[in-house]
């Protein structure tokens, strides 16, 4: 968090000056189903989706209109019978992945998924790399080995 | 006419930093020591003059020159002072100032301070330290110029928004800059080592005094940052995985890095061009993260701060600065030789692998925080993604787990060699104590996510490991039990900023499990002497009162809560209007044990029915959040007490640039890093 | 082999600004980060069926009303400063014989009916949406908002803001035409 995030802030406050007033209470009161399970499940997908004229918050957060808006939707919809799939995939056909926070697994966030691992299995090459050139070392002659940097 | 002072005297620096990037360097080049002995006065002159420049514009906000259009815009002559203060570095082109004045302030610190250092390497430093500065001053005179004036005055400024009329905020930024621009003097010192062809242990301990205090300020930075959201935003939450708190957590990360393997560098002599690396590449987050912020390609086009024009400009100085650095590297580095043995078990070892965690816990925040930037120019602005919190905490919070693990071992471990078993021994205790304090966490709270009971354990891991390696160097355990041997200072010696940081590390991991696994919050509306029941804790509304403060409007609600035990606590949670910007705040009120913080938000009033007003509040029970301070304070603390060591300042020439003999090597192994 | 990887971070470095002036220039171009392209695009036209906001004001429309011609919806608000400055453009393209449905988005009927009655109501049928549920079956933002559909009830264009005049010009009518085809 840092100064620029105050940026962030503002340009949230002025995005929204016409729809809002204040930064505070997201979720009204009024909103909550009396279903406990129902609201608990509205509340985890609520969660998960991006209010989309903010910056990077969930509808869940967000003062907006619109994301209010999207949050009656949400309980609408398990109203209705929905499952937790079904609710996400109808405003996603709306709004697009754009609102999923979590990016969805496929072709164009393929290196964004695959990228971490993919480095952590370097890194753990390298270290078993280490870890198997030492013992080749150990066995043979000393139990130190060389560790060094360029040539 | 003090505008216009401020005006002069930035040109007038601007010139010497203009002056100061090659004098000193020509004189390293020809060892000519009159020429390298400029450069000195000349970063002192530097200081001074952006030094006034800085006041006459702190001067201009102070007595509300409005004819400034920098405090017309940002300014208000019905602000406190501290925020007629803070105001001066609460916009683009002042905060640009401060960043060339610390700039300056490390400039001149080095050439006041590092009087030990070798005279070639001292004004290589100090001529790079002044191209980064000339950078960023053209940047300011040409772009973003504070002291642009405004013909006839108005009588009055815009104000300054009121999000930022915060005491917490207005100390963020310098802080963070401080940090940003304290890894400045840690790249400096990379291209001068590269350009003198050489980097042994000396270097290290030159160095390690720059980053630590850098480390130290950004800390303290972010934590600030991160405490302002939680009580101010009025979201219950600390950290949201914004680009902007990514901006500023990459280059910590990288940061913590440099600061571990810079040890490396001095104490064993190896390491280094790893360390060169590191020390461009955090220098290059901390101005991406500028960039990011600054340039509009991420925020709206509303942000005040955010221009294309000077996204161009910062991405100029990026590519000058860390372009040119990465060139000199490559060309360079090959030529900088080390070969110092060490095994596998070693504390060497240990240091790499942390950095080999916080570099890539780094570039996967980093490749987060851009995918949707890089998404969008491959497939010309047709795909969009967003990536949130989910995915920062799939991904990084289980790089994070085996760095935890490591933490406890790399202190106990012995440079160049140990043995796993000895270790393992000396780590009984806090193996028991973690998987007790896991165990006993997941008695307490079955209900929670898994992964929050085996945090806990790891935090303890951390803490005993810590106190493990203070009692062994206080050979504690090594004597027969004696009161006369504890003696009070002889600990206290002891303890190293490592020890506090580490032990700072493990109650900050305390504090965000707690308030990321086990939050609650409840939203309710209530009327006037309504009261409702909330798990054990009844919420009372008592009355709401409206007030004026200096510069807003304050409506504020006398919660009443009572606890179980019948204790009452009273909360008085407000909102805030701003007639000048016509904005509204929200001021959280928390009340803390210690162990919980009880946070009530005030909402907005509606009109129900029988025309009465109901006020709508969330209120939050946050446990362990007091421990993400607290920890992060004895981090900071860490970081202080390191910096007041006298041997990271004192450097003892002959000793330390004496080229340390390579340990016996038996058939060399290459590892390149 | 040391110097290619050492000169390996140069490739990483040249790539990622390589991106970010891209972005910078565009940015400067006006690309706006804000703005998110819509999921709609090269859909059908959403299945709506709304009420006119009271009986004196031409209104109430559905999907079939869409079809057989271009058409333009427009989002708007009286609340809404931006979509005053729309006003004319709006009414522009009615002149020029494009029928402009509206949805009024998140209103009260005495607001929107005083509106109209102040500047003008360029509209061909205007649906009353209180509560903005039918706003987001367009995947409606923010107002104002328009989207054209051509005769076969797909969406082939969404304007996020106002239409302003180079608007207008840059991008709504060369849009419409594309749409005749």
């Amino acid at each position: 968090m840092n100064v620029l995030t105050l940026i962030k802030v503002i340009t949230l406050s002025v995005l929204l000056s016409w729809s809002t007033t204040s930064l505070a209470v997201a979720v009204e009161p009024e909103e909550i189903l009396s279903n406990p399970n129902l609201e608990a499940r509205a509340r985890s997908i609520t969660r998960g989706l991006r209010c989309i004229v903010c910056q990077n918050q969930s509808i869940d957060d967000s003062t907006a209109r619109v994301a209010r808006d999207m949050r009656l939707l949400v309980r609408e919809r398990l109203i209705a019978g929905d499952n937790n799939k079904q609710v996400v995939d109808y405003i996603v056909e709306r709004y697009g992945d754009y609102v999923l926070l979590r990016p969805p697994f496929q072709k164009n966030t393929l290196a964004l998924w695959i990228g971490p691992p993919f480095l952590a299995l370097i890194i753990l090459f390298i270290i078993i790399r280490f870890f198997i050139i030492q013992r080749n070392q150990s066995k043979s002659n000393s139990d130190l080995l060389t560790f060094s940097d360029g040539e | 006419m003090i505008p216009e002072i401020g005006q002069f005297v930035l040109l007038l620096a601007l010139l010497v930093a203009g002056v100061q990037s090659f004098i000193p360097l020509l004189g390293a080049s020809q060892k000519n020591s009159a020429l390298m002995k400029t450069g000195s006065s000349m970063a002192i002159a530097q200081f001074f003059l952006i030094l006034i420049a800085f006041f006459a514009l702190t001067y201009a906000f102070v007595v509300s020159d409005f004819s400034v259009y920098l405090v017309f815009k940002n300014s208000h002559s019905l602000k406190p002072m501290l925020y007629k203060i803070s105001g001066v570095w609460g916009n683009h082109e002042g905060s640009m100032l401060l960043w060339a004045l610390i700039l300056a302030i490390f400039g001149a610190a080095v050439a006041v301070f590092a009087n030990g250092l070798p005279s070639t390497l001292k004004a290589r430093v100090i001529s790079v330290q002044a191209m980064i500065g000339f950078c960023f001053l053209t940047f300011i005179v040409f772009t973003s110029n504070p002291f642009d004036r405004l013909d006839p005055p108005p009588l009055n400024g815009l104000g300054l928004n009121p999000i930022l009329q915060d005491p917490g905020l207005a100390f963020h930024p310098p802080l963070l800059y401080l940090g940003y621009v304290g890894f400045s003097v840690a790249f400096s010192f990379a291209i001068a080592g590269l350009l003198e062809e050489q980097i042994d242990g000396s270097w290290g301990k030159w160095v390690r005094p720059w980053v630590i205090s850098a480390w130290t300020s950004l800390t303290a930075g972010i934590v600030l940052g991160s405490w302002w959201a939680y009580y101010e935003l009025g979201w219950g939450g600390w950290w949201f995985w914004d680009p902007v708190e990514n901006a500023s957590f990459m280059p910590w990360l990288f940061g913590t890095a440099l600061l571990h393997s810079v040890i490396v560098v001095e104490k064993r002599n190896t390491l280094k061009i790893w360390t060169l690396l590191l020390a461009i590449l955090t220098f290059f987050l901390c101005l991406l993260g500028t960039f990011l912020v600054r340039s509009g390609v991420l925020t709206s086009v509303h942000a005040f701060a955010s221009d294309p024009e000077r996204g161009i400009f910062i991405l100029m100085i990026l590519i000058l600065a860390v372009g040119g650095a990465l060139i000199l590297f490559a060309l360079k580095a090959p030529r900088i030789t080390s070969s110092v043995s060490f095994s596998f078990f070693s504390r060497e070892s240990a240091i790499i692998l942390n950095n080999l965690i916080l570099t890539f816990s780094s570039i996967t925040v980093l490749l987060g925080t851009l995918y949707p930037l890089i998404l969008e120019s491959i497939t010309g602005g047709t795909n969009s993604v967003s990536v949130g919190p989910p995915y920062f905490n799939l991904t990084f919070v289980p790089i994070m787990i085996p760095l935890l693990i490591a933490i406890s071992f790399g202190p106990l471990l012995a440079w160049k060699h140990n043995n796993l078993a000895v270790i393992a021994n000396k780590l009984k205790i806090a193996l028991i104590s973690a998987a007790v304090a896991a165990i006993i966490t997941y008695i307490i709270v079955p209900d929670g996510p898994i992964l929050a009971p085996i945090a806990i354990g790891l935090a303890i891991w951390i803490a005993v490991g810590s106190l493990t390696e203070w009692a062994m160097k206080t050979k504690l355990f090594d004597k027969p039990f004696n009161i006369t041997n504890l003696k009070f200072s002889y600990f206290i010696r002891a303890i190293s900023g490592m020890t506090f940081a580490h032990l700072g590390l493990s109650i900050l991991i305390i504090g965000i499990t707690g308030s990321s696994a086990w939050q609650t919050e409840f939203i309710t509306s209530l009327y006037l002497g309504e009261s409702k029941q909330f798990k054990e804790h009844k919420i009372t509304l008592e009355k709401v009162e409206y007030f004026s403060g200096p510069n807003y409007e304050v409506e504020r609600a006398h919660l009443l809560i009572t606890k179980p035990n019948g204790e009452t606590l009273k909360f008085m949670p407000e909102r805030r209007f701003f007639p000048v910007s016509g904005q509204t705040t929200t001021e959280a009120s928390i009340k803390t044990t210690l162990l919980v913080d009880l946070y009530a938000v005030l909402g907005e009033s509606k009109v129900h029915q029988k025309s009465e007003k109901k006020w709508t509040l969330r209120f939050f029970i946050n446990p362990l959040i007091p421990w993400i301070w607290f920890g992060a304070v004895l981090m900071v603390c860490g970081g202080l007490l390191s910096l007041a060591n006298p041997s990271h300042w004192t450097v003892n020439l002959y000793a330390s640039r004496k080229k340390r003999s390579p340990a016996k090597i038996s058939e060399p192994t290459k590892m390149d890093i | 082999m040391t110097r290619f990887l050492l000169s390996l971070p140069i490739f990483f470095f040249v790539v990622l600004i390589g991106i970010l002036v891209l972005l910078t220039l565009e940015t400067k171009e006006g690309r706006d980060p804000s703005i998110v392209p819509s999921a709609l695009i090269g859909k059908k036209a959403p299945k709506i069926d709304l009420p006119a906001i009271s009986d004196n004001i031409p209104g109430g429309f559905n999907r079939e009303d869409l079809l057989g011609r271009v058409t333009v919806v427009n989002v708007f608000a009286s609340w809404c400063a931006p979509c005053l400055i729309e006003h004319k453009q709006i009414e522009q393209l009615t002149k020029n014989g494009i029928p402009v449905y509206a949805i009024n988005h998140h209103d009260k009927v005495t607001d929107v009916s005083l509106w109209l009655k102040k500047n003008g109501n360029p509209y061909e049928a205007i649906g009353f949406d209180p509560d903005g549920r039918a706003s987001i079956e367009w995947g409606v933002s923010g107002v104002p908002e328009t989207y054209i559909i051509n005769a076969k009830g797909f969406i082939t264009y969404k304007q996020s803001g106002p239409i302003t005049k180079s608007v207008l010009k840059k991008k709504i009518l060369p849009e419409l035409e594309k749409a005749k085809k």
